[in-house]
């Protein structure tokens, strides 16, 4: 029964990983740019989420309507002044940019809100749980979150199919140049995306705040899991970045289940597993896959 | 084949010259030369109080030339050189601990740091870009876990370098000094003749464009992974002298990606893909600790800053700027042209670099 409840919390966790990790996968798929400082946004986010909700007096799922726009607008302000700027100047310019912003980012909240761990107030919904059986709770807020980046995954996966936007961007994600020939817009599509990215991204942020604690310098483990579940899932493939987290997040409550110390370890050692194994991901496009490889290495 | 063709190409026009070596270039290596020797003096004449910003000096130098191999020549963006930091400052205990001769060890440690290399570069140089850069953090997060979960070599307390009882405070620190200064010459003349090579050329082939660089004949594999071993090797003596300075080896500070942002910082403001350019952002990053590091957190909001900036604005750096204002080129890596303007049927001894003085 502890297996199938290590399981079970390790495919809840897995939620808020592929919920952080969608954003990155976008990012990526749109604009070729993988965004090294997508972690310290979600951090930001959460940081965010505590200000609003420590000066307005509410939990801080109350705070959403303000903190997601305000997100938004972050992540197109960021895409128009920072990375399509750097998008210009070549294949590195954006790593080296992202990593910068990261490195910025992680040292103002330092400076803002000291190394002190904090968490969000999640209100009711933090502690409440409910029984399958005698040995198996769930707690509410894992089933919201993973809930969420359900639905997260769902809406982006409509917009991008079914709707104008999305033809533009796919467009864009197929290829740039023919997009701009039909007459597409480049800039705003690049705009709206890198805005969703970020909104998803704090809204992931707001989850790990409140289920756990978190401080200026999460950033970068919360990137490598999220990377994590992009590979793993296939790069590319929206539902694929959910199964990859949820692989993450069952290997990490499994593994911790035996010994805690070895958790993570693990889960970087299946990534590197896959690495090894299955380069493209499970679920990948051959296109997404070449992309990612390195060029001009057979294999 | 590819590069000497071009050149006897140019040979039917007796009058043109090709170049790389310069007077300017004789005289600056003349004066490296001096001052290297000045600074081996250094603890005779000046003893302590020199050393050890200047050890800080040269360790940034040497790993501001390392990760210019991989990132400025050949394209490849790790962040997780912190890695190889940690690897060889763990090497270094180790050997210590077996009785080889702490100092002698760096050597060890640059080794066990290549060959730990090997299969890491397996796993990563499959990927390219963003990707690559962070699989990179992933393995030096998977070196550092591994580290806190031995207790073999301290676990997450940490151990103190063994085998250093026997030296008086004073030698200990004139030969810290010594092995840290000729393990940043070593960094920055093994990187230039290294590049100088044929490997230089097809280095920045593969960094610029990996498919036009395979199309082209160049084995892109094969250069990403001496690129990738070098640099992990030099990066391991740079870790076994960080050990050596530290006493010390605990895993968070010694897998700290501080080393990575450093070695980012200093090559882009210093100047990408040239030998000059880390030396200089190297200098400047020392500066910048000197006058900053009491601000803490803002003197690294202001690396990062100031890195984003030099990609976006002056994405030469330092020394792409001010080398091409002097026409200085004074560790040169690429050829010239040395030959008659259309038309002139003389040949003035002229170079590309001071077209006025004839």
């Amino acid at each position: 029964m502890n297996w199938v409840n290590a399981v079970i919390q390790g495919m809840l966790l897995g939620g808020q990983y592929a919920l952080i990790a969608c954003g990155l996968s976008l990012a990526f798929g749109v604009m070729r740019i993988v965004n090294l400082a997508h972690g310290d946004l979600a951090v930001c986010g959460a940081y965010l989420g505590l200000v609003l909700s420590s000066v307005l007096g509410v939990p801080v799922w109350v705070t959403l309507p303000l903190l997601l726009p305000a997100a938004f607008v972050a992540g197109a302000a960021l895409q128009v002044l920072l990375f399509g700027r750097a998008l210009r100047h070549g294949v590195l310019a954006p790593v080296l940019v992202t990593f910068g912003l990261s490195v910025m980012i992680e040292n103002l909240l330092q400076v803002a809100a000291t190394s002190d761990p904090r968490g969000l107030n999640g209100g009711a919904l933090t502690l409440a749980s409910f029984h399958i059986t005698a040995g198996i709770t769930v707690s509410w807020l894992f089933l919201t979150a993973f809930l969420t980046a359900c639905a997260v995954l769902s809406c982006l996966q409509v917009l991008l199919s079914r709707t104008s936007w999305g033809r533009k961007v796919r467009a864009t994600a197929d290829d740039l140049d023919t997009a701009r020939l039909v007459g597409i817009r480049v800039r705003p599509v690049f705009a709206t995306v890198a805005g969703i990215a970020v909104a998803t991204a704090a809204l992931a942020g707001v989850f790990i705040g409140t289920i756990g604690t978190f401080d200026p310098q999460a950033g970068t483990n919360t990137l490598i899991f999220a990377f994590e579940a992009v590979v793993i899932g296939g790069i590319g493939s929206l539902w694929g970045t959910l199964v990859g987290g949820v692989a993450l997040g069952v290997t990490q409550v499994v593994v911790g289940e035996v010994n805690q110390a070895y958790a993570v370890l693990a889960v970087h050692l299946l990534f590197l597993a896959v690495l090894t194994i299955r380069p493209g991901g499970l679920f990948t496009s051959h296109q997404a896959a070449a992309e990612v490889r390195a060029r001009g290495v057979p294999g | 084949m590819r590069r000497p063709a071009v050149f006897r190409a140019a040979e039917p026009l007796a009058t043109v010259a090709v170049s790389r070596w310069s007077r300017t270039a004789s005289a600056f290596t003349a004066v490296c030369v001096v001052v290297v020797a000045a600074l081996a003096v250094v603890p005779y004449v000046i003893g302590g109080p020199a050393e050890q910003p200047l050890i800080t000096l040269f360790t940034f130098i040497a790993m501001a030339s390392l990760w210019n191999l991989l990132a400025g020549f050949s394209g490849l963006t790790s962040f997780g050189q912190n890695a190889f930091i940690g690897i060889g400052a763990y090497a270094l205990y180790v050997v210590a601990l077996h009785g080889v001769n702490p100092f002698a060890g760096i050597i060890l440690a640059a080794i066990a740091a290549a060959v730990v290399s090997l299969p890491v570069s397996a796993l990563v140089l499959r990927l390219s870009g963003g990707y690559f850069a962070v699989a990179t953090l992933v393995v030096a997060a998977v070196f550092q876990i591994i580290a806190t979960l031995s207790p073999s070599v301290g676990g997450t307390t940490g151990v103190s370098v063994p085998g250093l009882a026997g030296y008086a405070d004073v030698l200990r620190e004139a030969l810290t000094y010594w092995a840290t200064l000729a393990v940043a010459v070593a960094s920055v003349a093994g990187v230039y003749l290294l590049v100088r090579r044929t490997f230089g050329l097809d280095a920045r082939a593969v960094g610029s464009d990996p498919v036009a660089a395979a199309s082209s004949g160049v084995r892109v594999g094969r250069i990403r992974l001496l690129a990738y071993v070098a640099a992990a090797g030099g990066t391991g003596a740079v870790g076994a002298l960080i050990a050596l300075q530290t006493l010390y080896v605990e895993p968070t500070s010694v897998f700290s990606i501080q080393y990575s942002v450093y070695m980012l910082f200093m090559v882009l403001v210093g100047g990408m893909a040239t030998i000059e350019g880390p030396v200089v952002g190297a200098l400047v990053l020392f500066l910048l600790q000197e006058t900053l590091s009491a601000y803490g957190a803002w003197y690294l909001v202001i690396v990062g800053g100031l890195a984003v900036a030099a990609t976006l604005v002056a994405s030469r750096g330092i020394w792409g700027f001010v080398g091409e204002r002097l026409g200085w080129s004074l560790l040169p890596v690429g050829y010239r042209v040395r030959g008659p303007a259309p038309g002139a049927p003389d040949p003035p001894a002229t170079s590309r670099a001071d077209p006025n003085k004839s």
